[in-house]
């Protein structure tokens, strides 16, 4: 990811209270660069479904503000929305309605002129063109999902959200999805999905937000991430304690606990050299005896978990 | 103006309506074929005339208000329910449309049908009685405002309904009598006079009567009168819907 790539999508302070005084979303400020993919974890009822739908306009947020490249939501929602595509969570399809038709119907919405050639390529991509002139309504689960994606893309937006893509949809389903998402990418395309599944987050995303409570409570790069979940934690119980690290030990990086008892440290298990051999021999030699070893590494699940654990 | 997002919901309702044409033309048709069998020539016959005009021709534009009325709010009402019901009309409101140009869209589809059937339903006529239209223009002009401002109304009605039953209650318990009871058949001056006090209540008394008067300058009330309810009328929808929106009401929340 280029870290200098434009924010498309700038949200501040965003907050969302219905009328009943349920706080669906509390202060959430985001930044999401162009052309990046990121994905918004979070148990059900979390706010991840009110956070896109306040981006789209199908909910009025009562504080903050969300501009999408550089116009407001609600001022300029002609300019955002034509941005903008939604694969809503639901199978919501109008049911006599030829498949063909409703993507059409998509297209006009966003203020498209018609493009039978662009339509019918949307409608391959997703290997819709069997069904093109099939009445929707016939359609198993699996194929509706995937004109809810085609009409999504009808309009060629620029933002694709993808609302649990993956939920109850088979792995073909899923395969064609994320290749779909990946020449998306490939386009410039910006695409936020939310999802419940840890490894879907970890295999398609460039960043990684975890929501719960209308909270934004975590949002970081998916390596760096990925580092603290490849990192483990080699903890050195000593027999007696010490002071200070031995000047011979200092290149390990080693972190001495308040109490002088207990070494920590931090290595790559991808890496070829854990270093852990060296470490130990180097203890001897400093003339340090231990108790106990200790190893222990942490999940995006277990940094999910906690977090989510945490809340209120 | 999105027009091209107008035009996809205009012609994604005329499509619906296509898809059912045969019900559509079908029933306008039978419909008016058997009012005129039953008022027109069995009671008709022993009615001479209402105010010089012979009742199978009286007759002609309360059966056209009465289907006008009927279809304008059922079309408009269930086009836009529909999207409600099914969920589809998260794609409405969150494409880059305005209120108008949503309404726009239904509206101008459920009135355009409206105005076919109505156009059916006078040719058919046409075969029973023998027509004259007074004023073409006048006739007009009541004729697309009755079927705008009712096919704006339905589409508040099915904005406001949340199932099925409300959907339909409106038109049967409220258009339906005032429909009847508004002049469609008979001419208010021939009910006692408490009632005919009474009938002024009735807004539809007003839309019946300035369009009977276009085809046969016959009234009960002035035409200007009847005109200003009318456009009156569409003036109310239109606060209602412009209301409805603004506040998100069962739309947005």
């Amino acid at each position: 990811m280029d870290n200098i790539a434009n924010t498309i999508i700038e949200i501040k302070g965003l907050g969302k209270t219905y009328s009943g005084g349920q706080v669906a979303l509390n202060d959430i400020n985001l930044d999401i660069k162009e052309g990046e993919i990121l994905a918004l974890l979070g148990p059900n009822g979390a706010g991840k479904t009110t956070l896109i739908s306040a981006i789209c306009g199908l909910i009025t947020p009562t504080s903050g503000s969300v501009m999408v490249a550089g116009f407001d939501i609600r001022k300029d929602y002609r300019r955002t929305r034509e941005l903008i595509g939604l694969v809503p969570q639901e199978l919501t399809l109008g049911a006599f309605e030829l498949v063909v038709n409703t993507v059409k119907l998509s297209r006009g919405l966003f203020g498209k002129k018609p493009d039978e050639q662009y339509i019918d390529s949307i409608l391959e991509k997703l290997t819709l063109s069997d069904k093109k002139n099939a009445m929707v309504q016939q359609l198993s689960g699996g194929m509706k999902r995937r004109v809810l994606i085609a009409k999504a893309l009808a309009h060629q937006p620029r933002i694709l959200f993808l609302d649990e893509p993956t939920a109850g949809v088979d792995v073909e389903l899923r395969k064609d999805m994320w290749a779909l998402v990946e020449e998306l990418r490939r386009d410039g395309v910006t695409i936020i999905l939310t999802t419940h599944y840890i490894e879907e987050a970890e295999e398609i995303a460039d960043r990684v937000g975890v929501i719960n409570n209308g909270q934004l409570l975590l949002l970081e790069d998916k390596h760096t991430l990925m580092q603290k979940m490849g990192n483990k934690q080699l903890l050195i119980e000593l027999k007696d304690p010490i002071n200070a690290i031995p000047e011979t030990l200092a290149h390990y990086e080693l972190e001495l606990s308040a109490d002088g008892t207990k070494l920590s440290y931090a290595y790559d298990i991808k890496s070829e050299r854990t270093g852990i051999t060296g470490l130990l021999g180097d203890l001897g030699k400093a003339g340090l005896s231990f108790k106990d070893l200790a190893t222990s590494q942490s999940s995006l699940e277990d940094i999910f978990v906690e977090l989510v654990g945490t809340q209120p | 103006m999105n027009l091209e997002a107008v035009k996809a919901i205009y012609f994604s309702e005329m499509r619906r309506t296509r898809n059912t044409l045969l019900q559509s033309i079908a029933s306008p048709v039978i419909s008016t074929a058997l009012y005129f069998v039953v008022f027109g020539s069995a009671i008709g016959s022993r009615i001479q005339s209402i105010d010089g005009v012979p009742y199978g021709l009286f007759i002609v534009p309360g059966l056209m208000m009465l289907s006008l009325l009927t279809q304008s709010i059922s079309n408009a009402s269930f086009g836009i329910f529909f999207p409600k019901f099914t969920g589809t009309i998260y794609e409405i409101m969150s494409a880059p449309i305005s209120h108008f140009e949503i309404i726009l869209g239904y509206v101008g589809a459920a009135a355009t049908k409206s105005l076919i059937i109505g156009s059916i339903i006078l040719i058919t006529a046409a075969f029973f009685v023998e027509l004259r239209i007074a004023h073409p223009f006048w006739m007009i002009a009541f004729f697309l405002l009755t079927c705008v401002t009712f096919s704006l109304f339905g589409f508040i009605i099915g904005l406001w309904a949340d199932n099925f039953e409300k959907l339909q209650l409106i038109p049967l318990l409220v258009i339906t009598p005032l429909v009847f009871l508004g002049g469609s058949f008979y001419s208010v001056s021939m009910l006692p006079e408490f009632w005919q006090k009474v009938s002024l209540m009735n807004p539809v008394l007003y839309l019946i009567s300035g369009f009977r008067w276009s085809f046969f300058e016959v009234s009960d009330v002035s035409v200007t009168t009847s005109l200003s309810m009318i456009v009156m009328f569409l003036m109310v929808c239109l606060a209602i819907v412009w209301w409805m929106f603004k506040t998100g009401y069962k739309i947005k929340p």
